[in-house]
């Protein structure tokens, strides 16, 4: 893979990527660049393209024009789903995806980082390492005593945590994730934020939220999207004086 | 017409009164000058005339006008004239029965009746050819005109030749001068020619371009001089390939045909399936239903209304209309309904909805096919340029039109569409603002099925009515679905016209079941290519 | 790795469902040959083949749940499988006649000296072998399953539009065998058959050894997919069925589990066909009609899918009452199996197992939560099948 000079050195470079669906540009030229452990906020008002940019990272949309790459020398374009996440970006969905039918235990032993091939996964059994990390994940997101229950039994708030479980499971470089706090009580949300920053002294993460408070909490650098592309970037506070923010947010 | 115009135009004829005239005139003749006998009165003198008052009689019989006349003269000339001494009458004997020469109508069997031939000898034959010519190629009327010209291109020669040039001299229309000039080629190749005149006749017969033209140059090749041979290949490819050509619009005609029915089929299916998202593996059976539908309308009229057989399609296409629509709305309140958003279960229920209603249909009507009568407007065929066109495919594809345009109508058109594509499109939102939309739902459905009925009226019309009758459409109307794109009617409309046509083609080549084996395959892999199909919509909506 | 993978299979529950099972294979067969004619306990001659054709109906069903009930792939095209398989069989079976054939020719079945068959086809060569045989019994479904599988998932064909190609494919299939110049008897199909491996077909200890191999090969399919289903793989297929983008996200090449699945399925459906032809004396194109395919599915969700006992009990269920019907009421069969597709669907979506495994569940949870008062603090069990609660919706993906 060729080298890009411009992503040199970025964790995550995305330059002019436009998508359209049937005339509706949802992404217009949009830039972003991520540097290597950068946790970074994105707000930005319905339809300002968050999620489609979160589809483009990992893979779900392919991009009509741009580039866009990952660790400086990796075209993401060319990549699907799967091979996207083996590179260690994890994503996290807005409305909490668990696999129901699993027990807790196994919705992590399934994220966990190991062999995703078909024969690797036919005859996997647990080391004792492999439980170990389980355990101290569990620990973590506090499911322990319900290890062995039905994902499908846990409470809203339990879900998104078992799902961050499993993106720690997953171990990935890049972190995406939309809206965690939505949904979840005052304390929760708190919570969730401390969890998160404990996440990002180690790997880079992107949030997406619409919750100010919760991004104050974080006390990050925060992206502004409005129409497909970027606004304004910088602090919260640089960016809620920012003019065209206010016009872009009440404006509507 | 009139006769003595016709007359004056005819020369021969008149050369040939000339003639009467000078000769001594026999007593009937003299007779016949005073007060015009008809027609049956000259043909019955024939019986006991010499040669030479035949030939007086030929030339009375022709300036009667009598449309029979030209019958009469060529049963005169091929010997099938006969007296019948008994009733001092003449008769015309084909195939041992008697026809009354003027009227045509059938008399009896020869039997034993006491019939002698009318003989006439090689002049007289001449003459006869050459009035009958004249009664025929210089006809008033286009249509005998151009017919003798076609039986003279078939039955070519050179005796004809001469009448054939003073008739194209004469013809006022320019269509039937070519008939007459193509004729006039085909007699003329039967007789010995210059090498010049060989090619412009091979030429105009060329210029033909049918099968006849390819016959009369086929057996040319093989007495043809060696020289005059590069011109009669020439000719002989020429027509192959102009045949090629019309072939070639022959399978895009079968082809629209088939796409037709496709198209009928699955129309009902692009609502169902494309705008609901409801698969209804019962929906051959509602066209089975409609063809039932059309079945029971004409056995009412059979037996009560005779007289309106004919109208008997127009009534069916409501009668079916209403039944499947209600059966279909049934299905969509008592079933379907309990199962959106489960596609495959839906699959499965409908799938043993189809056996109950087949099996239904066959307890009440039996399993044997039911037999659906044409109306006489959609029997026959006829030509256009090289195509053969039959009246029942015609109107089919003229139907399928009418359906797709009129649905289109009533989803663009009508506020009941209007709800339909609201609903499909954001049920919530159309709930919001107050529409119904388990009534639209039933209704969509119901209007779904009774398509898929109106396609069973137009179907019972080419296939065997039979309680299998859609099982053999369903795959089929899911694969036109499919591959034209879902939740597009316009692309369910090339999608039918495209299988139907690259069916047609491939069937030369492959065979029926091959070319079927193959467009399936083409399909399945087109799918895995475009699993959205054709005319697929882009964008977040689609991947919910 | 293969002991580990054999042991998690072989839980408490599959060890009696195998046991069973290998009961049967010995019980039926014994019964019939060594008890006298007229024991009130002997299997009849006439039933033992019949038994044996609904125990491959029940490996065919239990093939179709390994991607149905635990991938969420509903094909429509299953019974493509089970007949390619019973077509190798068959051809086998034909150059087992020899010179015993009407014509009496030795080296080509009837259907081709009546077809003016100057040789055999070269895909016919082999087929005297019994181990060649074998293998293609494997291979063709196998090949099949795993190039229809590899183009459909890759493609990312899911759900209806599966079901309908795959129902397409079957179809073009039955319309290929119909063909008399495609060299596999055409309308007629395979049938007449005298010998296998020696032996006569129409023997009672034949059909009594060939009901004994349909049991084990329905014990050595339920061991193979207790063996996937109980694995990481199988929690992965779980994971594809309810939530397949998700998967992706994780990174699982969903496309690679399905062919995985839907090539090991075919195969087992491949083997099913195989033992079927010989006890029914007879495979004809009529076995790939799509009719045939969605009764297989029927057959499953009756049974319950997603449990691997289900579509045995199932296929055997419905199949023991077709028999009866067509016995008793043959015009009825229709309306019964149709009715019996949309009871199902609507009133008994987890059938008759999964029904029956959440009934249990929910007495065992109220007995337990009445004694958890006395302070015994036990937690419900972990359910022994990952598949059988809740979600049964294999369209849950986005």
């Amino acid at each position: 893979m060729a080298e890009h000079k411009e992503a040199r050195g970025s964790l995550l470079y995305l330059d002019g990527v436009t998508v359209s669906f049937d005339g509706f540009r949802a992404l217009n030229a949009l830039s972003l660049v991520l540097a290597p452990g950068e946790m970074r906020a994105i707000i930005g008002p319905n339809g300002a393209g968050k999620t489609t940019m979160m589809d483009i990272i990992t893979g779900k949309t392919k991009a009509d024009e741009g580039e866009v790459y990952f660790n400086g020398d990796t075209d993401l374009r060319t990549m699907d789903e799967a091979q996207i996440a083996n590179l260690g970006i994890g994503r996290k969905f807005q409305k909490p995806t668990v696999f129901e039918s699993h027990t807790v235990w196994d919705n992590l032993n399934l994220a966990l980082k190991k062999d995703r091939r078909v024969f690797s996964t036919l005859f996997y059994d647990p080391s004792a390492e492999d439980v170990a990390r389980l355990t101290e994940i569990l620990e973590t997101i506090r499911l322990a005593d319900r290890r062995d229950e039905l994902a499908a039994g846990l409470s809203h708030g339990q879900k998104q945590w078992l799902e961050i479980g499993m993106l720690l499971a997953q171990d990935p470089k890049l972190l995406l994730v939309d809206e965690p706090a939505a949904g979840m009580t005052d304390a929760e949300t708190e919570e969730t934020a401390k969890l998160l920053k404990e996440i990002a002294k180690t790997r880079s993460v992107v949030v997406v939220e619409h919750d100010m408070s919760f991004i104050r909490d974080l006390g990050v650098k925060v992206t502004v999207l409005a129409e497909g592309s970027v606004l304004a970037e910088g602090s919260l506070d640089q960016v809620s004086a920012n003019e065209q923010v206010i016009e872009s947010y009440l404006g509507r | 017409m009139s006769f003595p115009q016709t007359l004056f135009r005819l020369p021969a004829l008149a050369a040939l009164l000339v003639l009467a005239a000078v000769l001594p005139l026999s007593a009937q003749a003299q007779d016949a000058a005073a007060a015009p006998r008809t027609a049956a009165e000259i043909v019955n003198a024939i019986g006991e005339a010499s040669l030479r008052e035949i030939a007086e009689l030929v030339v009375e019989l022709a300036a009667t006008g009598e449309p029979a006349a030209a019958s009469v003269l060529s049963a005169l000339e091929g010997g099938d004239l006969y007296a019948d001494e008994a009733s001092q009458t003449v008769v015309i004997v084909r195939d041992d029965v008697m026809f009354d020469p003027v009227s045509g109508a059938e008399i009896g069997p020869e039997g034993d009746a006491d019939l002698s031939r009318i003989r006439v000898n090689n002049s007289l034959r001449r003459d006869i050819r050459t009035v009958i010519g004249e009664l025929t190629l210089m006809n008033p009327d286009p249509r005998t005109r151009s017919t003798a010209a076609a039986s003279m291109f078939r039955d070519a020669d050179p005796d004809n030749v001469e009448l054939l040039n003073e008739a194209i001299d004469a013809e006022p229309d320019a269509g039937v001068k070519l008939l007459m000039e193509q004729a006039r080629a085909a007699s003329l190749l039967q007789s010995e020619l210059e090498p010049d005149e060989y090619a412009a006749a091979i030429a105009v017969i060329a210029d033909r371009g049918d099968r006849e033209a390819l016959a009369i140059l086929n057996a040319q090749l093989a007495n043809v001089a060696d020289e005059q041979r590069p011109a009669l290949e020439q000719g002989i490819a020429d027509i192959e390939q102009n045949l090629a050509l019309w072939n070639i619009g022959q399978n895009v005609w079968y082809g629209m045909s088939l796409g037709s029915v496709l198209l009928l089929a699955a129309i009902g299916l692009a609502i169902t399936f494309g705008v609901m998202g409801v698969i209804n593996m019962a929906h051959g059976e509602m066209v089975m239903l409609g063809a039932y539908a059309t079945f029971v309308v004409q056995d009412i009229i059979r037996t009560s209304f005779p007289g309106l057989f004919d109208y008997s399609l127009l009534i069916a296409v409501p009668v079916a209309f209403l039944a499947t629509g209600l059966v279909g709305i049934a299905i969509e309140r008592g079933i379907i309904r309990w199962l959106y958003g489960r596609p495959l279960e839906t699959l499965l229920a409908t799938w043993g909805l189809s056996l109950i209603i087949q099996q239904a249909v066959r307890t009440i009507f039996g399993p044997t096919n039911k037999d659906v009568g044409n109306p006489s407007w959609m029997t026959g065929a006829f030509d256009l340029g090289g195509l053969s066109i039959t009246y029942s495919r015609m109107w089919i594809v003229v139907f399928a039109i009418v359906v797709f345009a009129l649905l289109l109508l009533v989803l663009s058109k009508t506020s009941i569409g209007l709800q339909m594509r609201a609903v499909t499109q954001n049920r919530r939102m159309a709930a919001a603002i107050g529409i119904r939309t388990p009534w639209v739902d039933a209704l969509t459905f119901g209007l779904g099925s009774g398509i898929a009925g109106i396609a069973g009226v137009a179907l019972s019309q080419i296939d065997n009515v039979s309680p299998n009758l859609g099982q053999g459409y369903i795959i089929d109307s899911f694969m036109v679905v499919v591959f034209g794109g879902v939740g597009n009617l316009w692309g369910t409309l090339v999608g039918a016209m495209t299988l139907g046509i690259a069916n047609k083609f491939l069937e030369p080549f492959a065979g029926a079941v091959l070319a079927k084996i193959v467009i399936l395959i083409c399909i399945i892999l087109f799918i895995q290519r475009r699993p959205r199909g054709l005319f697929a919509l882009k964008g977040r909506a689609v991947e919910q | 790795m293969i002991t580990t993978a054999l042991f998690r299979a072989l839980d408490k529950k599959a060890i009696w469902v195998v046991s069973a099972i290998l009961l049967v294979a010995i019980l039926v067969p014994l019964s019939n040959l060594v008890l006298p004619v007229g024991h009130p306990l002997r299997v009849p001659n006439y039933l033992v083949p019949l038994l044996g054709k609904y125990l491959t109906y029940a490996t065919l069903a239990l093939a179709l749940d390994l991607v149905w009930g635990y991938c969420g792939i509903l094909s429509l095209g299953h019974g493509a499988f089970f007949a390619l398989g019973g077509y190798a069989m068959g051809m086998y079976l034909m150059r087992q006649i020899g010179d015993r054939g009407v014509y009496a020719n030795p080296e080509l079945p009837d259907f081709m000296v009546f077809l003016n068959y100057d040789a055999l086809p070269w895909y016919w060569l082999g087929f005297d072998q019994f181990w060649f045989a074998l293998i293609m019994i494997a291979l063709v479904p196998g090949l099949l399953a795993f190039v229809f599988g590899w183009f459909a998932f890759r493609s990312r064909v899911t759900g209806v539009y599966l079901s309908i190609i795959s129902q397409a494919m079957t179809y073009a299939l039955l319309l290929a065998f119909f063909r008399n110049d495609m060299g596999f008897g055409g309308n007629n199909g395979l049938t007449d058959f005298k010998d296998i491996l020696g032996v006569s077909v129409q023997a009672d200890t034949t059909r009594a050894g060939l009901f004994a191999a349909s049991a084990v090969l329905l014990a050595i399919c339920f061991i193979l997919c207790a063996s996937i289903v109980n694995s990481k793989l199988g929690k992965v297929m779980v994971g594809v069925r309810d939530a397949e983008s998700r998967m992706r996200f994780l990174g699982y090449r969903v496309e690679n589990v399905k062919t995985f699945a839907f090539t090991v399925s075919g195969i087992m459906a491949g083997f099913a066909g195989a033992l079927y032809v010989p006890q029914v004396g007879i495979i004809n194109p009529g076995e790939f009609s799509p009719a045939n395919s969605i009764e297989v599915v029927i057959w499953t969700a009756v049974g319950g899918r997603g449990t691997l006992v289900g579509p045995i009990i199932g296929a055997i269920t419905v199949n023991a009452g077709k028999s009866w019907f067509t016995g008793v009421l043959p015009e009825y069969w229709l309306f019964a199996l149709g009715g019996l597709f949309v009871f199902v669907t609507m009133f008994l979506p987890k059938g008759i197992v999964g029904t029956a495994a959440s009934g249990w569940r929910a007495l065992r949870a109220r007995s337990i939560s009445s004694s958890a008062s006395e302070g015994s603090g036990v937690k419900p069990d972990k359910p022994q099948n990952p598949a059988s609660p809740a979600n049964m919706q294999p369209e849950a993906g986005e």
